[in-house]
């Protein structure tokens, strides 16, 4: 009962959204059937459309399964955009330094730093503040991540990093750590197996760590009662930090996994907001890694599917982050449901009470 | 020594005045016992409404107006996910707020194109006091303000006088702090929490108007730019009270006031930029002692049931 209500819920918000949606792209003179059909056909009409999904669902897969960490342990990391960026910046630094090593060994370093940086970034100052001087993650992470990305900013904007000569961007990584791509035909999409298989470990890892270990359940724990876990001996602080940086070290793999496998360097713009949008992952996916995959998948169909609306069908991709809202929205208001039926109910024997 | 230039003085109010609104307008929610994050969302809606109402209609108040009750309306479906509904109010906030800044783009480029709002769009008119602007320093800082300027600095002392020595603002505190004994008392909970939450918005309405129709005559996509979360630090920097809000906008509005004058002296605005987000970690740990927050915020209360 309570998986089925897990997948019935978010799959009803959506489908709520996109009827919202509709209307109002209706009311504005557009035909919601060829708009939503220009979105699903960039989302999966060829090859290479669904490579670009896949490609699109990667980053969020992954900083989404930091999201969940955080939110199962009962902290709200707002902040992973400038987790992800800061990953993304430790990763292409490494990776157009030290071109002697061998590319293997290369590209796993730049993946770990990214990893580090990321985990860093998110557990030193919003941790160690929220474990002892309680100040609220959702703030700290979130400045953090403004200072993150205007670091990135300034590191490529006449910072250490710009390449001399070129618009505001850092050199590209060494060839042999970036992630080869999958195949020839699928190559427009920029998917790389690699990529893929990083995401899938990280899946599974994520899921034993937090239902198949102590550790985990010693995280879940802090997360669904404080009081109990500092009762039953867990320190609460220590986990509070962890926790915060399990989360940050996704997001930086994430940007280390995007670096390597598509954009090879830092480009100005910063503007993925995969951060934001991972936390909706996360949530449709109640908080469960397997569910973060689906959940991840249909947000990179919403974007790739949303530029193809905006150039066939001139309807603006920002009307996919009004659907992104909008469910987000109605699956916080799940408990509507148990409190219609219970008003439904009332009224039935209320009904049968007074026919008697 | 820049510090002794007036101008410096003048941003920094100009700053604050898009913090200190929202910042006072998130007091009201959480003093009630709803936790706002949308500040920022609202903001937008505010802001994006007031630019389109104000070209539409030709006149810059009937577009504060409209922006008025747009956010009224946007803190109304917050209002009722976390009140009526016990939703989750951290997570109806982001929805809210991503939710805003998709509509507002989409909007924006439907409505006006994609290049951006008409250049002819009224603005709200920008004044003098009389006699103020004739002090030495203090006239140079209060020279030419806009008038949500002045209307600001009113609704601080107004706020703060409302929430703190009027019968409404004692029930609101008091809503916020213990809903069930406020409930025995024959207190109505949900019905002051749903003005509190959409009295927030009318301020973070009014924060967004201010940068759209206020400073400039024009909206473009996310122009609030993380100023509705700065404000939320701001409030509890301020401790949950309207002054201290205020307060905090100041110190908020004079490090971006402060980044603009260093950027004219060669300093990286990256960098710059950084500074208001410093202070704002810096503060919530500990520069301000243990911030404590209303005893209920974000604890849905249900009467139905105790």
């Amino acid at each position: 009962m309570r998986s089925l209500r897990s997948i019935i819920l978010p799959m009803g918000a959506s489908i709520l959204a996109i009827l919202i949606g509709g209307i109002l792209v209706a009311a504005l003179g557009y035909n919601p059937v060829t708009v939503y059909g220009s979105l699903i056909s960039g989302a999966f009409g060829t090859g290479i459309n669904i490579g670009n999904t896949i490609t699109a669902s990667l980053p969020l897969i992954i900083v989404g399964l930091g999201i969940a960490i955080s939110f199962q342990s009962g902290l709200f990391n707002i902040g992973a955009d400038g987790q992800y960026w800061i990953g993304a910046t430790a990763a292409v630094w490494f990776g157009y330094h030290f071109n002697h090593l061998p590319g293997w060994f290369h590209m796993i370093l730049c993946i770990v730093v990214g990893m580090i940086a990321g985990a860093l970034w998110a557990g030193v100052i919003p941790g160690f503040a929220k474990a002892f001087v309680g100040s609220h993650e959702v703030i700290t992470t979130m400045m953090m991540s403004y200072i993150g990305i205007l670091l990135a900013r300034y590191l490529i904007e006449g910072g250490p990093m710009q390449q001399k000569g070129f618009n505001p961007q850092s050199p590209e990584v060494a060839q042999n750590t970036q992630f080869p791509y999958f195949t020839q035909g699928l190559m427009q999409s920029q998917l790389s197996l690699i990529a893929v298989a990083i995401a899938l470990v990280a899946v599974i890892v994520v899921w034993f760590l937090l239902y198949k270990t102590t550790l985990g359940f010693q995280l879940r724990t802090v997360g669904l009662n404080q009081r109990a876990a500092r009762y039953a001996g867990i320190n609460v602080k220590l986990f509070t930090v962890l926790a915060l940086c399990l989360s940050g070290m996704f997001a930086g793999l994430a940007g280390a996994v995007q670096m390597l496998g598509v954009d090879h360097r830092l480009l100005d713009g910063f503007s993925s907001n995969y951060g934001y949008t991972a936390i909706v992952v996360s949530l449709l996916a109640r908080n469960n890694p397997i569910g973060v995959i689906i959940a991840g998948l249909f947000f990179g169909a919403l974007t790739t599917g949303g530029q193809n609306m905006q150039m066939v069908s001139n309807v603006p991709a920002a009307l996919t982050d009004v659907l992104t809202g909008l469910i987000i929205f109605f699956v916080a208001c799940e408990r509507i449901i148990p409190q219609v039926i219970g008003w439904y109910r009332r009224r039935r024997t209320l009904k049968s009470t007074s026919a008697a | 020594m820049i510090f002794s230039d007036p101008e410096i003085w003048a941003a920094t109010l100009s700053m604050a005045v898009p913090l200190a609104l929202p910042a006072i307008g998130g007091t009201f929610s959480e003093r009630t016992g709803v936790v706002n994050i949308a500040m920022e969302g609202i903001m937008l809606i505010g802001a994006f409404f007031a630019v389109t109402f104000s070209y539409w209609t030709g006149s810059a108040w009937l577009g504060l107006l409209a922006a008025l009750i747009c956010g009224g309306l946007t803190a109304s479906a917050l209002a009722w996910g976390a009140i009526r509904v016990s939703a989750d109010q951290t997570v109806l906030g982001m929805g809210i707020n991503i939710f805003a800044a998709g509509l507002t783009t989409f909007l924006l480029n439907t409505l006006f194109g994609f290049n951006g709002t008409p250049i002819n769009t009224p603005k709200l008119p920008n004044v003098s006091i009389p006699g103020l602007d004739k002090i030495p320093y203090i006239g140079v800082i209060f020279q030419n303000q806009s008038i949500l300027v002045y209307i600001m600095i009113v609704l601080v002392i107004v706020s703060h006088w409302f929430l703190f020595h009027t019968r409404l603002g004692l029930r609101m505190r008091s809503v916020g702090e213990h809903p069930l004994a406020a409930d025995t008392l024959g207190i109505n909970v949900w019905r002051i929490r749903y003005f509190g939450v959409i009295l927030s918005g009318l301020f973070s309405a009014l924060g967004g108007a201010y940068l759209s129709i206020g400073v400039l005559n024009g909206f473009t996509a996310n122009m609030t730019n993380g100023r509705g979360y700065i404000a939320l630090a701001a409030m509890i920097f301020g401790k949950w009270t309207p002054l201290g809000s205020f307060g905090a906008a100041l110190i908020f509005g004079f490090s971006t006031a402060l980044g603009i004058v260093l950027q004219g002296q060669g300093i990286s605005s990256n960098l710059l930029q950084m500074i208001p987000y410093a202070l704002t970690i810096l503060a919530l740990a500990g520069l301000v002692g243990r911030a404590v927050a209303p005893a209920a915020d974000g604890i849905p209360y249900d009467p139905r049931r105790s």
